[in-house]
């Protein structure tokens, strides 16, 4: 008990951060912000007070609604900045997209919580990609790149569950390769992949089959050089390639694609040591950051709290995560630590795609920061996540007796 | 089970944190690059202009004022009109018109404020300040032209307008920037630095429509604008206006002095323009009809118009003559007009005849004992020694370079020495014979209206003059610029002037004067010139002081093609002395004879 005790303190301090924040923001945004956390309370007490089973049987049926849902807004939907995401319900948008997020998760804790279930088999893993992939690809079709990203923390999930590490790897090395296209000139990286080929076969025994593993490995990395330079240049759109280009070059176009990064940028590198001081932020003030409210609502914390409040804000975040991580791992049922492990990665992409963003490590991409950015959706959807995990978890001994 | 995999994923969760504070720490605390350009971005500074200095008259009268004028400005956002036909009224425009001003507004920003009715007066604006709250998004900005109560004197006072490129990048000092004004010409120029006062500055913190939000710092950093200094020009602004009221539909120059200070107290050019045309929202077509007029409004005639100085002249040549000791004032000389022609009665003149007849033969005479004085045996040599001296007495007159009047581009006229002759002859000889016309006014000498007033002071005063100036008090100081407190004499003693006064005195009382410029309670000392400018008339030219004793004002008047001398210049000069010492004139005749203005017969 004492655990949700301290939970509710971090959530709380969360929570009225949030609100006052978002007063200054835009007075509409934060007069319906705090509706949107009085609803969330009565959805907390809904969730603490339904039986534990309902979530662990109807996971499915939330995720088939979901993803009628995640259809139907394709159709009826509302677009709002070029995606379609939102149902327009009288005054009140609200997002499929972020509810799909926690009933894939619940359908996941099921699916691995029968212990029959292993991740080296394949259909088992098909199965399992299929059920994220699914949601992934409705979303991808609003088109919402930045909350369809998300779904790959599930990744992070059956790692911890068993997966083999090869995907992450894999990906590291495409993400490393990536970068290194964009940035070095090609031949360069044609020699250096050589290079590595080589030192490969003269460090070990010098047999023919390490030398075909050399080669085998310099011609994927060759491919992989040739094919990102490709894509980069020959079917990524000139807006897309900017957006990335962005990244490395902070004075590139700043009235037109570098804009928001820039913007962003200035508002936190602004902010100092310790911040300007509470609604005295001149660029989040000002409107030069766009989307401060939503997804940018970061640069008001740095441009007015300075380091020390980014500080305490990611401290919090990771003391989140972590926490969330320690409360999956002591449970002992699969279901309910499969589900922890699932919110804390959603939590971990969220904090991670947004800040890096807002301080130009990643590429602009809509993703809110979870419990700080204004938006129904989004804070209903994060707190259904917990609640679940905290009433899963405040079961735990009860359950270890079945 | 997997515990290894457990760390990996905290860890990692831990690398991202640290990541992004040591991001956020080089972004935040090691790069002060952000705190500036965001600074830039979202601090304006906005240019408080200072009241430009006021110019008064030597009486204390305003003659060039600050009157505020009302921009009204749209926000094309907010501007909403309910009734265009009650809108158009209101802002008397055409229905065009007013379409055009809010295109050109919502194409420059729908957010900040554009001009739509430019320079209303404050009483137009008082009439329909009450019907503006109908129209959301209509911003009043109000702000100074200047303003010319008397609408006098506009060569004089010169004009501001917006600083050009080329006096931008002139400017060493960095205090303009595009857009600015500046004093042009006249003596807005030339009293700039005094006049535009100091700007202030006030920061704002602005939103990325560039509208204010807050203040900066408080307005603790802002600069507050310090007013121009007052100016109290030697003006007398009625003179002024009697005098270019006289010179209407003339060409010409009136210049008075008081000879005691040098202050002028008159300075009309004429034609003339109403100065409040420079002043304000016509000011681009208004000047460019003045600049192409063909009676050249903009040319500044008492300081730019170079006329040969005509039979005046002869008053200094008496004068050099005199302290050369050549002649004496019983000095007669034949009238002999074989030499060079004459005009008039007379025969066998002394000196104050000579002046007073303006006998050609005797000066012709005179400047030849003056130059030719046998310091040489060669002629030549002896004229060219002979002529530097007399060019080097000329200059202590004031003539020959500009006198240094408070006012740009006045011209220094012309005095020939020995150098000029060589140069005009090619180096080949010449002697007094080949430059006689020199003597009698005529041939190269050239002076502006203004050296030869000065010239009138310098008799008045028996010898000696202070540089004319336009400027007696500038801010609290309350002093002209100290090189105007300084006495320059001419190289001839006090004691010969008498005779040039007693001369002047008797063409006013007995001479070509005494029809149009002698008065009945005050004495007038005057010469009449008549300067040749074939094939048009001859311009008139009339030098003169008063009184007699203790004189306390010097004029002169030239007017272009007017024929004599005696007719309209006497006329103008002795109507510009009552004014002054009198108040009006007391010969209405003579006044009705000016304004028609048929001089010639």
């Amino acid at each position: 008990m004492l655990v949700i005790l301290g939970w509710f303190n971090i959530y709380a301090a969360v929570y009225s951060d949030d609100v006052v924040l978002s007063i200054f923001d835009a007075s509409q945004n934060s007069g319906r912000q705090f509706y949107f956390i009085l609803v969330t309370i009565i959805l907390l007490i809904a969730i603490l007070t339904i039986d534990l089973k309902f979530f662990e049987n109807f996971g499915i049926g939330f995720y088939i609604i979901f993803c009628l849902m995640l259809v139907s807004v394709l159709i009826f939907g509302k677009e709002i900045n070029g995606a379609k995401s939102w149902f327009q319900i009288g005054p009140l948008g609200l997002q499929p997209s972020e509810f799909a997020k926690f009933s894939t998760a619940l359908v996941l804790a099921k699916i691995l919580s029968d212990h029959n279930v292993r991740l080296d088999k394949s259909e088992v893993l098909l199965k399992i990609a299929g059920i994220i992939l699914f949601p992934v690809a409705l979303i991808l079709l609003q088109p919402d790149a930045g909350t369809a990203l998300v779904f790959f923390a599930f990744v992070l999930v059956l790692f911890r569950e068993g997966l083999t590490p090869v995907p992450i790897v894999l990906a590291l090395v495409f993400g490393i390769v990536f970068i290194l296209t964009l940035l070095v000139k090609d031949l360069y990286l044609y020699i250096g992949a050589f290079g590595l080929a080589l030192l490969f076969f003269l460090l070990g025994k010098k047999t023919t089959k390490r030398g075909l593993y050399g080669l085998l490995g310099f011609f994927i990395l060759a491919g992989m050089v040739y094919s990102f330079d490709f894509v980069f240049n020959k079917v990524l759109k000139e807006r897309h390639q900017n957006r990335i280009m962005v990244l490395f070059d902070s004075e590139l176009d700043p009235q037109g694609v570098g804009y928001n990064l820039y913007q962003s940028k200035l508002a936190i590198g602004s902010g100092g040591l310790t911040g300007k001081g509470y609604l005295k932020g001149t660029q989040t003030k000002g409107d030069f950051v766009p989307e401060q409210s939503t997804d940018f609502i970061f640069c008001t914390i740095g441009e007015e709290h300075g380091w020390i409040g980014s500080f305490f804000l990611i401290v919090l975040y990771v003391g989140l995560i972590l926490r969330v991580i320690f409360l999956a791992e002591r449970q002992k049922w699969r279901f309910v630590r499969v589900y922890g492990y699932s919110v804390a990665c959603i939590l971990l992409m969220h904090f991670a795609l947004n800040i890096s963003m807002t301080i130009g490590l990643f590429p602009v991409i809509g993703i809110p920061l979870p419990f700080f950015s204004y938006g129904g959706s989004s804070l209903w959807s994060f707190s259904i996540l917990i609640f679940i995990l905290i009433k899963l978890d405040a079961h735990r001994m009860q359950l270890l007796n079945r | 089970m997997n515990d290894s995999r457990k760390f990996i994923i905290q860890l990692t969760t831990i690398g991202i944190g640290v990541v992004f504070l040591s991001r956020l720490f080089f972004l935040q605390i090691l790069d002060k690059e952000y705190t500036y350009k965001a600074e830039r971005i979202s601090r304006r500074g906005v240019i408080q202009y200072p009241f430009r200095g006021l110019l008064k008259d030597r009486n204390g009268k305003t003659i060039v004022d600050n009157k505020t004028v009302i921009d009204l400005k749209i926000v094309p956002r907010d501007f909403v009109v309910k009734d265009t036909a009650f809108a158009l009224e209101l802002f008397s425009l055409e229905i065009e018109e007013f379409r055009e001003k809010l295109r050109v507004a919502r194409e420059y920003s729908p957010y900040q404020p554009s001009d739509f009715i430019k320079q209303m007066s404050l009483e137009r604006f008082a009439a329909i300040q009450d019907q503006l709250v109908d129209f959301p998004g209509v911003e009043v900005s109000p702000r100074t032209i200047r303003f010319y109560p008397f609408a006098s004197m506009a060569n004089g006072l010169g004009y501001v307008s917006e600083i050009s490129k080329n006096e931008l990048s002139k400017d060493s000092s960095n205090y303009y920037s595009q857009g600015d004004y500046i004093g042009k010409s006249g003596l807005e120029s030339m009293y700039e630095d005094y006049l535009r006062g100091k700007r202030g500055i006030e920061y704002f913190i602005v939103n990325k429509h560039g509208l204010k939000i807050d203040d900066f710092n408080g307005g603790e950093s802002n600069i507050a604008a310090i007013e121009g200094d007052e100016v109290v020009t030697t003006i007398d602004a009625e003179m002024q206006q009697y005098g270019e009221w006289l010179m209407e539909g003339k060409q010409g120059s009136i210049i008075a002095i008081e000879p005691s200070s040098g202050e002028i107290l008159s300075f009309v050019s004429a034609p003339t323009y109403n100065p409040q045309d420079l002043s304000g929202r016509q000011f681009g077509e208004n000047f460019t009809a003045l600049s192409v007029d063909s009676l050249k409004p903009l040319f500044n005639r008492p300081l730019m118009a170079q006329y040969r100085p005509g039979s005046i002249f002869k008053i200094i040549q008496s004068m050099v003559a005199l302290q050369e000791g050549v002649i004496t004032k019983d000095t007669r000389i034949r009238c002999n007009r074989s030499v060079i022609g004459c005009h008039g009665p007379h025969s066998n003149e002394n000196l104050k005849g000579a002046i007073t007849h303006s006998c050609n033969p005797y000066f012709h005479n005179v400047m030849r004992r003056v130059v030719n004085q046998k310091v040489s045996e060669d002629t030549y040599e002896d004229t060219s020694l002979g002529l530097d001296k007399w060019s080097k007495y000329i200059a202590s007159f004031g003539l020959g370079s500009p006198l240094g009047v408070d006012l740009p581009n006045e011209k220094g006229g012309l005095v020939p020495n020995s150098a000029y002759y060589d140069r005009a002859y090619n180096n080949r000889p010449w002697k007094y014979s080949n430059i006689y016309s020199i003597s009698i006014g005529e041939g190269e000498n050239l002076v502006v209206p203004l050296q030869m007033a000065n010239l009138a002071a310098i008799i008045a005063n028996r010898g000696y003059y202070y540089t004319p100036h336009l400027v007696k008090g500038i801010g609290e100081a309350g002093k002209p610029l100290p090189k105007y407190a300084e006495k320059h004499f001419t190289m001839v003693d006090s004691a010969h002037f008498e005779i040039a006064v007693e001369a002047m005195a008797q063409v006013v009382r007995s001479g070509t004067g005494q029809y149009r410029a002698k008065l009945k309670n005050i004495e007038v000392c005057g010469k009449t010139g008549t300067v040749q400018n074939d094939p048009l008339p001859d311009h008139s030219v009339f030098i003169a002081f008063a009184p007699k004793v203790n004189p306390k004002i010097a004029v002169a008047v030239y007017v272009e093609s007017a024929g004599q001398g005696a007719r309209s210049a006497a006329s103008i000069a002795s109507l510009m002395i009552e004014k002054y010492l009198i108040g009006a004139t007391e010969r209405p005749r003579i006044e009705q004879y000016v304004r028609k203005g048929k001089f010639l017969n």
